[in-house]
């Protein structure tokens, strides 16, 4: 689960990681209350979840409580489009007012799980403000990284050598020792999946703050974190991928018109690529389980005929401890109930299989009956074609 | 032969008297699996589906010579479970539950590091040396016991494969779900080394799907010391990045992880690359002449 920057810099400030001074508002007058409270001066941050958004004109810096107000008029209601938000772009619904402060370096720091070395990974360079990634890919070696040992947790000497790296001395390297380590409890003790600060600032002053804070979560460890899980901005999110999450349904939409409804996510992915290789687009991954109960079905259906784009969908079930004659069943209800008007291929395989087909052929409905999944994409992506 | 399970393998399953734990204990009774013990704490001492429960699976182990474990308990008690079946001597831990958070399944993987105990799973189907044993939730009827080797990162898509296998003529030595979650126990490498070394096995078949580098490693170790023919099969060509993809183990994270860097590193490691998955069968085919 993803968050928003003011959000992630709350928890932070919970766990003890220094942030400026700042609050989040959705109101232009307030947006002043607060420069006049922290200000003059104030840098004011659109928030989405999205990056790049300095670029896309998403973060202003001004000089006084007037013009914050001013600006924040301007923000509030904006389309903000960067390059992670696709061209269609993301309303700005709040502002983070932020103190601005005065800098003097920008560095990095991020936390991930590395699925390799199965052990958290904590990341420093000195080159912060730019995309990690690109760092990566161009000067690898001026990425730092320590792996935390699951008996151990993360120890002072990684957090050291971490800070020496980045070059700091004094005071400034204290502070940021103790920076890095409470970043890391932090994203312990959330389950986080991601703890990005990017830049990590050092003031004029010498002191270390998360100018920026982006966090990600476990989405399987939420139910032991409900006050994260609130956190979730359903605004954010694809409406008909909400609507799915209520009926625990793994959907996500996507640009083609062929819809599809799958049993078990590999299978659903490789029903998408055999859409592909036919000539087709997958409008959507669903995945109704690997049981696929009548109930799981019925939901995908009203899901995947909300989506205006599908002309035209795929239903592929391998039936293996669930029944085909079951899963025909209720498709055929769901399909009657639903009074569907797209042209639905459909291909059973595994379990009582021929009974399945003969409870489809007697429903009455109109579908198209495939002996593969290959026999099944080449049928229905003509049907999607306009 | 077969790999790690075969009919001598004992089974105790940890949560033998929930909803799930019940319902796939019987079918793998029916299907021949020698379930020897089940274990839920706090009901030790009772029997279940004819099998006696105990409160722990050193018990279990003890009493009626468990050596491989089947868990179905909750997302959030899973990895205390797996850890309990590795301490108490269990060779083989076939961990089905879904949804364990990513550090719980750290902690486990750091736990059993030093023990004697594979990990297959979690959210995995399990494993079935067909005709010999089956561990896990997959239909046992598709399978057929023979001679191609099966690894597989996902569930029905696996039975997709079996499918079409069965279907011209081959069948199956041992198929393993390894699992669909970010960290996972026994990976391609390994399975591979133990099909390497089993006379039985001729060919594997390696599905993966996006996510991860465990493919691109797998191609580097089939290109340098894997001498049987590998068929493969990537899922998730059309998956959008950032996405997780039913499994918390699928997204395209960073750039890194698509299903194009899999299959061009399998294809220089001599792997046959279905680029549909209606081709696997037919790749196996070719791969075996």
């Amino acid at each position: 689960m993803k968050i928003h920057e003011y959000q992630a810099k709350q928890i932070l400030k919970k766990h003890g990681v220094p942030i400026p001074q700042g609050e989040v508002t959705d109101n232009p007058s307030k947006a002043r209350e607060i420069a006049e409270k922290i200000g003059p001066k104030v840098v004011l941050k659109a928030q989405v979840h999205a990056g790049g958004r300095g670029k896309g004109g998403g973060i202003k810096l001004v000089g006084n409580p007037q013009e914050a107000e001013k600006t924040a008029k301007e923000m509030i209601g904006m389309t903000l489009v960067t390059h992670q938000t696709g061209p269609e772009g993301k309303l700005v619904k709040r502002i983070l007012v932020e103190e601005a402060l005065d800098i003097d370096k920008e560095l990095y720091i991020g936390i991930v799980i590395d699925r390799a070395k199965e052990a958290p990974v904590v990341m420093a360079s000195s080159e912060g403000g730019m995309e990690i990634e690109k760092v990566a890919a161009e000067t690898p070696e001026l990425i730092f990284k320590e792996y935390i040992n699951p008996a151990t947790g993360f120890l002072s000497f990684q957090a050291r050598n971490l800070a020496f790296k980045l070059g700091l001395a004094g005071d400034t390297f204290k502070q940021a020792v103790k920076f890095i380590m409470t970043l890391y409890r932090a994203f312990e003790a959330t389950d986080a999946s991601l703890a990005e600060i990017n830049p990590l600032l050092v003031t004029k002053q010498g002191n270390v703050l998360a100018l920026d804070a982006k966090m990600n979560f476990d989405d399987n460890a939420l139910p032991r974190h409900p006050d994260i899980r609130e956190m979730r901005d359903l605004d954010e999110e694809e409406p008909l991928e909400v609507e799915a999450s209520k009926f625990n349904l793994n959907y996500i939409k996507l640009d083609g018109n062929v819809g599809c409804m799958v049993n078990g996510a590999g299978l659903a992915m490789a029903t998408m690529d055999i859409v592909m290789h036919s000539g087709g687009m997958p409008a959507n991954f669903l995945d109704v389980g690997g049981g696929v109960s009548e109930e799981a079905v019925q939901n995908a259906f009203k899901i995947l005929i909300s989506d205006k784009d599908v002309k035209a969908a795929l239903i592929n079930i391998f039936g293996g401890i669930v029944r085909c004659d079951l899963v025909a069943s209720g498709i055929v209800k769901a399909a009657k109930e639903l009074s569907l008007d797209v042209p639905i291929v459909i291909r059973l395989e595994g379990t009582n299989v021929e009974e399945g087909k003969k409870i489809l052929e007697k429903s009455g409905l109109s579908f198209h009956p495939a002996g593969t999944m290959k026999e099944a994409a080449e049928k229905v992506v003509p049907l999607a074609k306009p | 032969m077969s790999i790690i399970i075969d009919e001598k393998t004992r089974v105790v399953v940890q949560g033998i008297t929930g909803g799930e734990g019940t319902f796939h204990t019987q079918r793998m009774q029916e299907y021949g699996t020698a379930v020897v013990a089940g274990v839920t704490p706090g009901k030790g001492g009772t029997t279940h589906l004819g099998v006696p429960v105990y409160n722990t699976v050193a018990d279990a182990v003890e009493n009626e010579g468990a050596n491989a474990s089947t868990i179905f308990v909750p997302a959030f008690f899973a990895g205390d479970a797996i850890m309990e079946a590795a301490a108490a001597g269990i060779k083989c831990v076939v961990c089905i539950t879904e949804g364990i958070p990513t550090f719980d399944m750290i902690k486990a993987k750091s736990f059993i590091k030093d023990k004697d105990c594979c990990l297959i799973g979690p959210n995995t189907p399990g494993i079935i040396s067909p005709g010999k044993c089956k561990i896990g939730i997959m239909p046992g009827h598709i399978h057929t016991p023979g001679s191609i080797g099966i690894i597989s990162r996902s569930g029905t898509l696996t039975y997709e494969a079996v499918d079409q296998v069965t279907q011209l003529g081959y069948g199956q030595s041992t198929a393993v779900g390894i699992g669909g979650d970010p960290i996972v126990g026994l990976k391609f490498i390994e399975l591979l080394k133990l099909f390497k070394e089993d006379k039985e096995t001729e060919g594997v078949i390696l599905i993966g799907e996006i996510g991860g580098t465990a493919e691109e490693e797998a191609a580097e170790y089939i290109k340098a010391e894997f001498t049987k023919p590998v068929v493969s099969f990537i899922a998730g060509q059309t998956a959008p990045p950032g996405r997780r993809m039913g499994h918390a183990g699928a997204i395209i994270a960073g750039g890194k992880g698509t299903a194009k860097e899999k299959m061009e590193a399998l294809e220089a490691a001599g792997v046959f690359v279905a680029k549909s998955p209606a081709e696997i069968g037919q790749k196996v085919k070719e791969a075996l002449s």
